[in-house]
C-alpha cells in the first residue's frame, strides 16, 4: 500500500494545506519509520513543536507529500534515527531546542546548543542555565598512526564558521566529524509571535545565498495557509528571481571549485559572470541578491524599466562566454585529475538521506521540487533536470553547468511569456488557526517551510529546513579515504550552508 | 579554444572599474578614532581577516565580490589573509551569535596591534533583525571594540569599498 494512505488511515487528519497532516499513534509513527527504512518514503523534514514532533514525508515513487505528527505529552517520542540515520541531527536539534527526547536514539549528544545561550531548551521549557562551553565528545577513532586535525570554527578564508575534526591516517582521511551550530541565531524563536512581514524578512535571512528560495517557500506556506491566490505576474517574476539566484550561485560555485584546484582563471571568469548576474538582478529588482522582493501575497515591486533588457544582455554575455570556459574545464587534464573520482557519494546514501540539489542529482537522485511539486509557473515551463550517477566532485560541477543552461532556457521563456497584471494579492484573515507548507527548489536543493498562523494572523510556529541538513552528513561520507588536501575541493562541491543549517 | 579566450582577454583590456571615493560617513566615524601612530605603522597596505560571527552569509558573498575583476580590492593594497596573526584589520559580519562570541574574542586577541575592527552589515551594528534572540549578543561592539561600521543588508561591494578606502585616508589637519 502507498505509504501516506497507509499511515493516514491509522491517524486523525488535521486541516493543513497544500498537503494533509495526520496526527498518529506510536504504532503508525513506527510504520512511517518503516517506510523510510524500506525506501517507500523519503524524509523531507523532522521538527519539533510544543508537545509534538512532525515528520514530512515524500512518498516514493508516487511523489505525494504528507506530514505525520506524533504528540508527545510525556516529552518523549520514538526515535526515527534509531532506524534511519538521516534523522540523527534533526532529532538532536529537537532535543536541544524543545527538550523532546527521542527514545532509543543512537546519539544523544546535543546539537546546535554549545552551552553559551544561558538557557537550555529555548523553544521548550527555556530553563536558565550557566553560560559555559559544553563538553563535547567526538566519536572515538581507534587505530595505529592516526592523528587528528581540528579545523575551525574560524576558517582560513571568507567562509562561514563551523568545526571539522579530521582523523587522518597519513594523508588519507579516516573520519571527518562536523560540529555545527556556531551561527545559530534563534530564527525560529524570533518567528514565534512575529507578523508576516517580519517573518518574510527573517526567512529571507536564513541563508543569504538562498534568500529568494527561502522568501518564496515562506510565502508559499503562508499563502497555502490563508488560501491566497497569487497574481500570475508575481508568480512569474518570482521564478525569474529564483533562476537568477540559481545562476549567480552556480557561477560562484563552479569558479570556487576550480579555484580550490588552483585553477584561478576559471575562478576569475566565473566571478565576472556572477557579478554580471547580480547586476542584472539589481537592474530588475533594485537589490543584488533580491532580498525582501518576494512577500506573502506576491512580490514587493514590479520589474524595473530596463530590467528585461538587462537580463537579455546577461544571457547573451553568458552564452558568449560560458561554453568556452566549460570547454577549458573539460579539456584541462590537471584540473580533471583533481575533480574526477574525488569525494564520491554513493547513490544509495544520497537516496537514503534524501539529498537534494546538485549533491543528490550528481548521485542519481532526480528529485527537483520544480518538477516534483511543479509549483507555478514551472508546471507551464519547458526544462530538464540533469542527473548523473558518478557522484564525484566532477559530477557535482557538471550538474551545476547543466542547471545554468536550463536556467537560461527558463528565463528565456519567462521573459517571453511574462503575464501582465497586479503584483500582490491581499491576504485573507485566518479566522482560526491555519497551517501551510512551502517547498521550493533553491540552488542548493529543496527548502521546506512549515508555518502555523494564529487566529490574529501572527506566526505561532515557523520551521525552516535547509537542504544542507541532508547534505552535511553526506560530506562526512564523501571525504572518507580522500586525502586531507582534497577536502576544500569536496567541501566546495557540496557548498552546504552553515547559516541555513544552524538557523 | 583556450587561445581564443585568453587572446580575447588580452585584447579587451581590464574590467576593473574606477574606485569610488572613500565614504563621508566612514571618514567621519574614523576621524575621531584612528590614532596617528597606528596609521603611520600600518601605512597604506592592510591585511584583512574576515570573521563571520553569525551572518546569514549574504555579507560574505559581497565581501567575496571585492576580489572579482570589477572591484579588484588588491589594487589598493588591501588583501584578505588566512590568519588573524597576519592581519591588521578584522572584518566582522553577523550579530555575533553567543556560540561565536568566544571565537571572535580569541581571533581578536590573536591579531597583533595596532589593529582595526570593521563591523559589516546591519546586524553587526546592533543585531539587526536578529536582536533580542536568546542566541545573539546583539552587535560586534558588544564583544570587541569597533572602529568602523559599514551598514547595509548586505552592503554592496561599492559600499564596502567606500568604507575600506576610508581606512587608508590620512586624517585632515
Amino acid at each position: 500500500m502507498a505509504a501516506l494512505t497507509d499511515i493516514a488511515n491509522k491517524g486523525r487528519s488535521v486541516a493543513a494545506r497544500p498537503w494533509p497532516r495526520t496526527v498518529v499513534t506510536r504504532g503508525a509513527w513506527q510504520l512511517a519509520v518503516q517506510y523510510l527504512v524500506d525506501a517507500g518514503a523519503t524524509m523531507l523534514g523532522l521538527w519539533g513543536d510544543t508537545g509534538a514532533v512532525h515528520l514530512a514525508l515524500l512518498e516514493e515513487p508516487s511523489g505525494e507529500i504528507g506530514v505525520v505528527t506524533l504528540e508527545c505529552p510525556d516529552g518523549k517520542f520514538l526515535s526515527v534515527a534509531a532506524r534511519h540515520p538521516a534523522a540523527n541531527r534533526l532529532e538532536r536539534a529537537i532535543s536541544s531546542l524543545y527538550g523532546l527526547k527521542p527514545v532509543g536514539a543512537p546519539d544523544t549528544r546535543p546539537w546546535l546548543d554549545l552551552g553559551f545561550w544561558g538557557v537550555t531548551e529555548p523553544l521548550g521549557r527555556a530553563k536558565k542555565s550557566r553560560v559555559q562551553a559544553r563538553a563535547y565528545e567526538f566519536l572515538p577513532v581507534e587505530g595505529e598512526n592516526l592523528h587528528q586535525i581540528p579545523v575551525g570554527p574560524v576558517h582560513a578564508g571568507i567562509i562561514e564558521p563551523g568545526h571539522f575534526r579530521f582523523t587522518a591516517n597519513g594523508e588519507a582521511v579516516a573520519r571527518l566529524e562536523q560540529r555545527l551550530g556556531y551561527v545559530h541565531k534563534g530564527i525560529e524563536s524570533l518567528m514565534a509571535g512575529a507578523d508576516l512581514d517580519t517573518g518574510a524578512q527573517l526567512a529571507g535571512r536564513t541563508s543569504g545565498d538562498s534568500t529568494v528560495a527561502y522568501a518564496l517557500a515562506f510565502a508559499q506556506a503562508v499563502e497555502a495557509a490563508l488560501g491566497t491566490d497569487v497574481p500570475p505576474r508575481a508568480i512569474w517574476l518570482r521564478a525569474l528571481m529564483a533562476e537568477l539566484e540559481r545562476m549567480a550561485n552556480h557561477f560562484g560555485d563552479i569558479g570556487a571549485i576550480c579555484n580550490d584546484a588552483s585553477f584561478s582563471m576559471i575562478y576569475a571568469e566565473c566571478g565576472i559572470l556572477r557579478e554580471r548576474t547580480l547586476r542584472a538582478a539589481q537592474a530588475c529588482f533594485g537589490h543584488r541578491l533580491m532580498m525582501d522582493r518576494i512577500v506573502p501575497g506576491g512580490v514587493a515591486e514590479d520589474i524595473a524599466p530596463g530590467g528585461e533588457t538587462a537580463v537579455r544582455q546577461l544571457l547573451e554575455a553568458v552564452r558568449g562566454r560560458f561554453p568556452e570556459l566549460i570547454a577549458i574545464y573539460d579539456n584541462t587534464a590537471s584540473l580533471q585529475d583533481r575533480t574526477v573520482a574525488t569525494g564520491y557519494l554513493s547513490p544509495t546514501l544520497a537516496r537514503s538521506f534524501g539529498a537534494g540539489g546538485y549533491v543528490g542529482r550528481a548521485s542519481g537522485r532526480a528529485f527537483d521540487a520544480r518538477k516534483a511539486v511543479a509549483y507555478a509557473p514551472y508546471d507551464q515551463l519547458d526544462f530538464e533536470v540533469p542527473v548523473r550517477d558518478d557522484g564525484d566532485v566532477n559530477a557535482r560541477l557538471w550538474i551545476r553547468v547543466r542547471e545554468v543552461e536550463q536556467s537560461m532556457r527558463l528565463i528565456d521563456q519567462i521573459l517571453e511569456r511574462l503575464p501582465k497584471g497586479t503584483l500582490r494579492a491581499k491576504l485573507g484573515k485566518p479566522n482560526g488557526v491555519r497551517e501551510g507548507v512551502g517547498l521550493t527548489e533553491g540552488f542548493r536543493g529543496d527548502v521546506l517551510v512549515a508555518v502555523r498562523l494564529g487566529p490574529d494572523g501572527a506566526i505561532e510556529r515557523c520551521h525552516l529546513r535547509d537542504p544542507s541538513w541532508f547534505q552535511w552528513p553526506l560530506l562526512e561520507a564523501a571525504i572518507e579515504g580522500n586525502i586531507v588536501a582534497d577536502f576544500p575541493l569536496c567541501n566546495k562541491s557540496f557548498n552546504c550552508s552553515y547559516s541555513g543549517h544552524d538557523l | 579554444m583556450r587561445t581564443s579566450l585568453l587572446f580575447k582577454n588580452l585584447m579587451r583590456g581590464p574590467m576593473t572599474e574606477t574606485a569610488p571615493a572613500p565614504g563621508d560617513q566612514a571618514l567621519a566615524e574614523l576621524a575621531g578614532r584612528v590614532d596617528r601612530a597606528a596609521l603611520a605603522r600600518l601605512g597604506r597596505s592592510l591585511a584583512i581577516r574576515e570573521v563571520d560571527a553569525g551572518s546569514c552569509n549574504a555579507c560574505e558573498l559581497e565581501i567575496h565580490a571585492l576580489n572579482n575583476a570589477f572591484y579588484d580590492l588588491e589594487r589598493f593594497g588591501l588583501r584578505f589573509v588566512a590568519s588573524p596573526r597576519h592581519a591588521d584589520v578584522l572584518l566582522v559580519t553577523g550579530p555575533v551569535t553567543k556560540n561565536m562570541r568566544e571565537a571572535l574574542e580569541r581571533t581578536h586577541a590573536a591579531t597583533p596591534g595596532p589593529k582595526w575592527v570593521v563591523a559589516v552589515g546591519n546586524c553587526a551594528v546592533d543585531g539587526g533583525i536578529f536582536a533580542g534572540s536568546y542566541a545573539v549578543t546583539g552587535g560586534v561592539d558588544k564583544v570587541v571594540p569597533v572602529d568602523l561600521h559599514i551598514r547595509g543588508c548586505p552592503p554592496t561591494p561599492t559600499d564596502l569599498l567606500k568604507g575600506l578606502l576610508a581606512l587608508l585616508e590620512r586624517p585632515q589637519k
